[in-house]
């Protein structure tokens, strides 16, 4: 297009000024701009990553990742819906540390975002209903106290009432010390409403995150008629400190791993979270859809297994 | 059949008092009586030897006071003291609780895996005219004992042990008590590959769907998930002294407060004692021990037990089956504070 040089001056100045109205970038968003690999060291493009569902493409790293971008890699778009979305810890002991208990919950909310540790609901997968549990490391460490215990005990009486699938995604240090033996309790809890959906005959599938510790692990965590876990992901009941001071002696270094637990019988198996999606997809429809035959082929009343 | 670690009843009941307190190791908090006891005691020799018939009354008023500071002292424990009693290497254990209450229960071995573990002794014991299904973590009291026992932490094995038993229980309509006094499930290489949580998990879960009448009794230590493993009860009886938390609390203040020394700051902050997990709505009751801790007169403490085990059987043992598996389902469920805005 013929252009003179005045009308190129002033297109200049226009794009100059433009270009002031936007604001530099600030480290932060610099830093979202870029991510470097914890394992692999790589500089990894963030929205390359998050495309790939946070998984490193050289390494397969497995960052971690918060409950509601959880929600946006599982579930169909649009079907998600929260249930349960204002429950709020309150402060029953009166737990006082370096701070007391209320303020800690007040950070840990501007800092994360989230109300709670769990975001719970139901939705679609491939048009599969499902209960969706997903836990939040970045939350007060994914702790579980009193909200996290009752929001999972109601997910589940939700499922069972609704004969869903039941899917809950650990991610935690632990039972939240600050709500003292309330916190104990929720394992109880949480366990006793899993027996009642148990003997409904229903499927619960647990998925296993980096990480997921103590009182998570020894209830609903480990409860799943089907346990996954993510590659990478760190496992355990007791810490590997704790461990390594009370017997005195080196673990080995995959100790806890996803990997480490497979190899010794606790969980069914080790998948990626590119294939995740998939994984739990394929496993839902073998235990809730009826074993039919293809359209077209022939009518077969013996189920087929494979092996 | 029992570990009869614990003090032989003296015969003269006027001799007990003194001669079993001085048995007994005193605590940190405890030594200001037992400096008084000592002064007592001297007292009484000089007396026996007759040469001052006038310290007579003295004696009477140091006695007077010895009294009073034990009463006064007792009642004004702090969270750790607590916790030093619940720990108290005298304080009687899971078995001699079992001996004292029948001498002739039978005990029962072994999670029909491969392993038998004695940190978890299970076994049948005849209470009134119940028969129950008995479960408990045992602490050792010799060195040996203490390090067969691993010190009161059950492995995997343990809790599949009593799971075992809990669907035996099951099976012939027994009622189910459990003696709980651990530091919590152990923190060791073995236990982790052998899924110490999934055990933990798998106990809870059918604990809760049980239809028999379950009763568990802290008596000591009531360590976290290692505890609540045989802990989901209809009913939840704690002795006097023995306590209750969701975490250790050296692990607490080490976590919380960074430094080792803040576990009194740990045991006040959350609320571990009987009488402050009764508050919050865990614990049913609290049983009185004798005056200083069950390990003062253990033949007491097991009797006074026993009497509140049998009043929480006689009304267990009305209710239906499927009122029972609600009730214990119930009690767990209401538990937990929040607000829903």
């Amino acid at each position: 297009m013929p252009m003179d040089l005045k009308e190129w001056f002033a297109n200049r100045r226009n794009r100059q000024q433009q270009a002031e109205v936007k604001q530099p970038l600030t480290t932060e968003e610099y830093c979202a701009l870029w991510t470097q690999c914890f394992q692999c060291r790589e500089l990894l493009y963030t929205r390359d990553l998050r495309e790939n569902l946070h998984v490193c493409p050289k390494c397969l790293y497995h960052f971690r990742v918060g409950a509601e971008q959880r929600v946006e890699q599982l579930a169909d778009p649009g079907s998600f819906e929260e249930i349960d979305p204002n429950l709020r810890s309150t402060d029953p002991l009166g737990f006082v540390d370096s701070e007391p208990y209320p303020k800690r919950l007040r950070d840990a909310e501007r800092k994360s975002g989230l109300v709670e540790a769990l975001l719970s609901g139901t939705a679609t997968m491939e048009q599969n209903p499902v209960a969706l549990g997903i836990m939040d490391f970045g939350h007060f460490g994914g702790s579980m106290g009193s909200v996290v215990g009752e929001k999972v005990a109601r997910l589940i009486e939700h499922a069972e009432e609704k004969r869903l699938p039941l899917i809950i995604f650990s991610s935690s240090g632990g039972a939240r010390m600050q709500e003292g033996i309330l916190s104990l309790m929720q394992l109880a809890k949480t366990s006793s409403a899993l027996k009642s959906f148990h003997d409904a005959g229903l499927l619960y599938i647990s998925v296993l995150t980096e990480p997921t510790y103590g009182g998570v692990t020894a209830s609903f965590a480990m409860l799943g008629d089907l346990i996954i876990a993510e590659p990478g992901a760190r496992v355990g009941f007791a810490g590997r400190r704790v461990i390594e001071q009370t017997i005195r002696q080196k673990l080995p270094a995959d100790f806890q791993t996803a990997e480490y637990l497979l190899s010794h019988g606790q969980v069914d198996m080790v998948v990626e979270r590119t294939k995740l999606r998939e994984t739990l997809v394929q496993l839902i429809e073998f235990h809730t859809k009826q074993n039919k035959p293809k359209s077209g082929s022939s009518q077969q009343t013996e189920p087929v297994y494979s092996r | 059949m029992a570990n009869d670690g614990t003090d032989k009843e003296p015969k003269d009941k006027k001799a007990e008092k003194k001669m079993v307190d001085q048995k007994i190791t005193p605590l940190e908090f405890e030594k200001p009586l037992a400096l008084l006891a000592q002064q007592i005691e001297l007292l009484e020799k000089q007396i026996g030897e007759g040469a001052h018939p006038e310290l007579e009354n003295d004696l009477d008023r140091l006695n007077q006071q010895y009294d009073q500071l034990k009463r006064s002292l007792y009642s004004n424990l702090r969270g750790i003291d607590h916790l030093a009693l619940a720990r108290h290497p005298q304080r009687p254990y899971t078995r001699d609780y079992f001996g004292r209450w029948d001498a002739a229960w039978i005990e029962m071995h072994g999670d029909r895996k491969g392993v038998d573990d004695p940190a978890m002794v299970t076994g049948l014991l005849r209470m009134g005219d119940h028969k129950v299904v008995v479960c408990g973590t045992q602490k050792g009291r010799t060195i040996h004992e203490k390090k067969n026992c691993n010190f009161g932490m059950p492995q995997p094995e343990g809790y599949r042990k009593a799971l075992r038993l809990f669907q035996h229980a099951e099976k012939f309509q027994l009622p189910i008590i459990n003696l709980i006094d651990t530091p919590g499930a152990y923190p060791g290489l073995a236990a982790e590959e052998h899924n110490q949580a999934e055990a933990i998990a798998v106990n809870l879960r059918e604990l809760s769907g049980l239809t028999v009448p379950v009763i568990s009794v802290i008596t000591g230590e009531g360590g976290s998930g290692g505890a609540l493993a045989i802990g989901v009860a209809n009913r939840i009886l704690m002795l006097e002294h023995s306590v209750y938390s969701v975490i250790s609390p050296e692990g607490c203040a080490s976590i919380l407060w960074r430094s080792a020394d803040r576990v009194a700051d740990a045991c006040t902050a959350m609320k571990m004692t009987a009488r402050e997990i009764k508050q919050l709505g865990v614990a049913d009751e609290v049983v009185t021990e004798p005056l200083g801790g069950a390990h003062h007169d253990p033949d007491f403490a097991a009797e006074k037990l026993r009497e509140a085990l049998l009043r929480h059987l006689n009304e267990l043992t009305k209710m239906s089956p499927k009122e029972l598996r609600k009730d214990r389902q119930n009690k767990f469920r209401r538990l937990g504070a929040f607000v829903e805005s």
